[in-house]
């Protein structure tokens, strides 16, 4: 391991129980809002604020594909910053390879971002269309790796070039991102995420640009570099049929909460909030013989402004009872008959749903 | 028109963008009929020539496309003929169209009350404002929104509401044929669930016919009762939806279908499909897929364009662009 790696190595002392590499304790994100001069004349209290990320704990164990699924402003994209400290949380800690980001120095931070990368979605927004493929790739090494002699680094980018299947990887070393296709484009983002060798990757809709016949070929290619390289990733998606072929564990999020976690056979298998139902259910599916059986959740998302009180999901919920869900917030609580299985739901998860299942007769 | 039951029929229809690359088809030799009150779901990829095709349909100019050969007859009327004023009346009063961001078809600073009266206003003069913002209310709250948010402007609405009025306006005026052009592709997959079902409803309420254009091969299954592909500005294959899912006869088909992820399937590996749609600027010759194609003929596909026929055997709703269902191709080809 090069010296240049902050706090210890990743696999060198095997423990009983490793550390996760990413630990999420608590995490909020408020974004205030911005509020007119009148308005704040007469707001004299609590500025409103978008509760983006509103209280969520997970962890993401090395070398598995942790999915966090939602629909838009669940915050889900927000947390993947989160993960990266790409932004400060309002409240709440995240560990990286047990080490806590906000207690870093500005130069131990940035010697960590080596070891942690994000995908975007728009492979064309995120490359420069004046830089060459190979000048973007070779760009964070640069940064990371300045003592890498101008032949090193070509080498470098030509093996990453190979290892995304950009082959004869020269022939494509020195053209511009319009000169080739959207596929490639995004295969180009995934060769620099790499290039520096990262453990993390935070894959933010990675393919949701992608044409349809391209898809499942990028979601080969980034499975095939996880075993790689021994890569760790955070898929953030909004599409629960794709995560269900990548995912090792998922987490589902509904207004800034995780309402939902634990392995992706036990969530998909026998879903336990009434919104992670709704939701896989939603799904629509490629078989015209098939029909969707739940009914779906009634009126809108809420804001998240003023989310509404105890669990966020009760003015849409079927199950929901008046006095009991409207009033107490639930925290994650493991699932009757489950296995690392968590649900924020009252009736569904923890002690009264252990207490009122029914014995098998 | 010959056939009551097709309200729609486009016929050899071929779109041209002018481009920094010369001319490109964006729609080559097309021909497709839509029969009334049915749900016809067209699939393609993006440059596909999906939403050309239903920009085309309407008339209306997408960039510098223009229309330079076909025709289109709707309800037995030879749309080419039309002036652009007498287009202009049938779009809107009976042809609707949703785009997938309906926040560019709102105007912004304008109640949605407001846009549904005036516009019913302009196709049908005879009603009184009353008369309209009555009918207007009533259909808002019919599809799921609360009569009072028609006071709302389009930004204070959710994109599934936003939606749901561009529905609402489309059958405020009666129309016969609305081209839905990726409706529920900004939407949440609850909303898109809900917006379906919709959809669905109105159909049989109102007799409508729907042209779904979408990229999603799921949504189609839901709700059509047709599907046609698109592939590089062609048709490749049209039939009923159960047929082409249960047995799909192009191979750009099979493959799309092949590697769509299923959440009902217990997951195997997902096809992977060879390489990346063509640059239409300069499509492959004969058939356009043959570069893709695990199921290419060396001396047929890449020299000669498949027609678009029903295969023997296959049922009769059925059509595909491909030389594997072809009786001879290899002597086709000789003969060609």
């Amino acid at each position: 391991m090069p010296e240049t790696r902050v706090g210890h190595a990743a696999g060198t002392a095997p423990a009983e129980e490793p550390t996760p590499l990413v630990e999420v304790r608590g995490v909020k994100k408020h974004f205030p809002l911005q509020t007119g001069f009148l308005a704040s004349l007469f707001n004299r209290g609590e500025t409103p604020a978008v509760r983006a990320v509103d209280g969520v704990d997970f962890e993401i164990r090395r070398g598995e594909v942790f999915g966090l699924a939602g629909e838009s402003g669940s915050g889900k994209s927000t947390v993947g910053r989160l993960v990266l400290n790409l932004l400060e949380p309002t409240e709440g800690t995240v560990l990286f390879d047990g080490m806590d980001l906000s207690k870093l120095s500005e130069d131990e931070m940035r010697r960590l971002r080596s070891r942690m990368q994000i995908i975007f979605q728009d492979p064309l927004a995120s490359l420069n269309p004046r830089m060459t493929i190979g000048e973007a790739i070779a760009h964070p090494l640069e940064i990371h790796e300045p003592e890498l002699s101008e032949g090193q680094r070509r080498r470098r980018v030509l093996e990453m070039l190979e290892a995304v299947g950009m082959n004869p990887p020269t022939s494509y070393a020195d053209k511009y991102p319009h000169q080739i296709s959207g596929g490639q484009r995004q295969r180009i983002v995934i060769a620099r995420a790499l290039v520096t060798r990262p453990e993390l990757i935070v894959a933010d809709e990675p393919i949701a640009m992608a044409d349809v016949s391209v898809r499942s070929a990028l979601l080969d290619l980034m499975m095939r570099l996880k075993e790689e390289f021994d890569l760790t990733y955070l898929f953030i998606t909004h599409d629960l049929a794709t995560a269900k072929y990548v995912c090792d564990r998922i987490a589902i999020m509904y207004l800034g909460r995780i309402v939902e976690v634990g392995p992706l056979k036990s969530v998909y298998g026998a879903p336990a909030h009434p919104y992670t139902q709704a939701l896989l259910d939603a799904v629509p599916v490629p078989d015209p013989r098939h029909r969707r059986t739940q009914p779906m959740p009634r009126g809108e998302i809420p804001s998240p402004i003023d989310p509404p009180s105890g669990c966020r999901f009760h003015p849409r919920c079927p199950i929901a009872q008046m006095g009991l869900c409207d009033v107490e917030d639930p925290q994650l609580m493991e699932v009757p008959e489950s296995d690392n299985h968590l649900a924020a739901c009252l009736l569904r998860a923890g002690p009264r749903a252990f207490r009122e299942q029914t014995p098998p007769v | 028109m010959a056939n009551p039951d097709i309200l729609y029929s486009i016929r050899n229809l071929t779109v041209e963008y002018q481009t920094r690359h010369g001319v490109v088809k964006g729609v080559d030799d097309v021909s497709l009929d839509i029969r009334r009150g049915e749900i016809l779901g067209l699939v393609g990829e993006s440059g596909s020539g999906k939403s050309t095709l239903g920009k085309a349909m309407m008339r209306l100019r997408n960039g510098s496309a223009r229309i330079t050969a076909g025709e289109l007859w709707f309800d037995g009327q030879d749309l080419m003929k039309l002036s652009e004023r007498q287009m202009r009346d049938l779009r809107g009063s009976r042809l609707g169209m949703v785009f997938q961001d309906p926040m560019t078809s709102l105007n912004p600073v304008q109640r949605i009350v407001e846009h549904l009266t005036e516009t019913m206003l302009t196709h049908e003069p005879e009603w009184t404002e009353e008369e309209a913002r009555e009918r207007a209310e009533n259909l808002v709250e019919r599809l799921g929104i609360r009569r009072e948010r028609v006071k709302d402007y389009p930004h204070q609405m959710s994109g599934g509401m936003r939606q749901r009025v561009m529905i609402a306006l489309a059958l405020a005026l009666n129309c016969d044929l609305v081209i839905a052009d990726e409706p529920t592709t900004s939407l949440d997959v609850i909303v898109e669930a809900k917006f379906l079902d919709l959809l669905k409803e109105l159909r049989d309420e109102f007799n409508l016919t729907i042209l779904l254009i979408t990229h999603n091969i799921g949504v189609v299954a839901e709700v059509a009762d047709r599907v046609a592909v698109m592939y590089a500005a062609k048709l490749a294959e049209i039939g009923n939806v159960n047929d082409v899912f249960e047995k799909p006869l192009h191979p750009y088909t099979e493959g799309l279908l092949k590697s769509v992820p299923n959440i009902e399937l217990d997951s195997g590996a997902l096809y992977k499909m060879q390489g990346s749609p063509p640059d239409l600027s300069s499509p492959p010759s004969g058939c356009r897929f043959h570069p893709r194609c695990p199921y290419m003929m060396e001396e047929v596909c890449p020299v000669y364009e498949p027609p678009f026929e029903r295969p023997e055997g296959a049922s009769e709703d059925c059509r595909v662009a491909c030389w594997l269902h072809h009786p001879h191709p290899q002597k086709v080809a000789i003969g060609a």
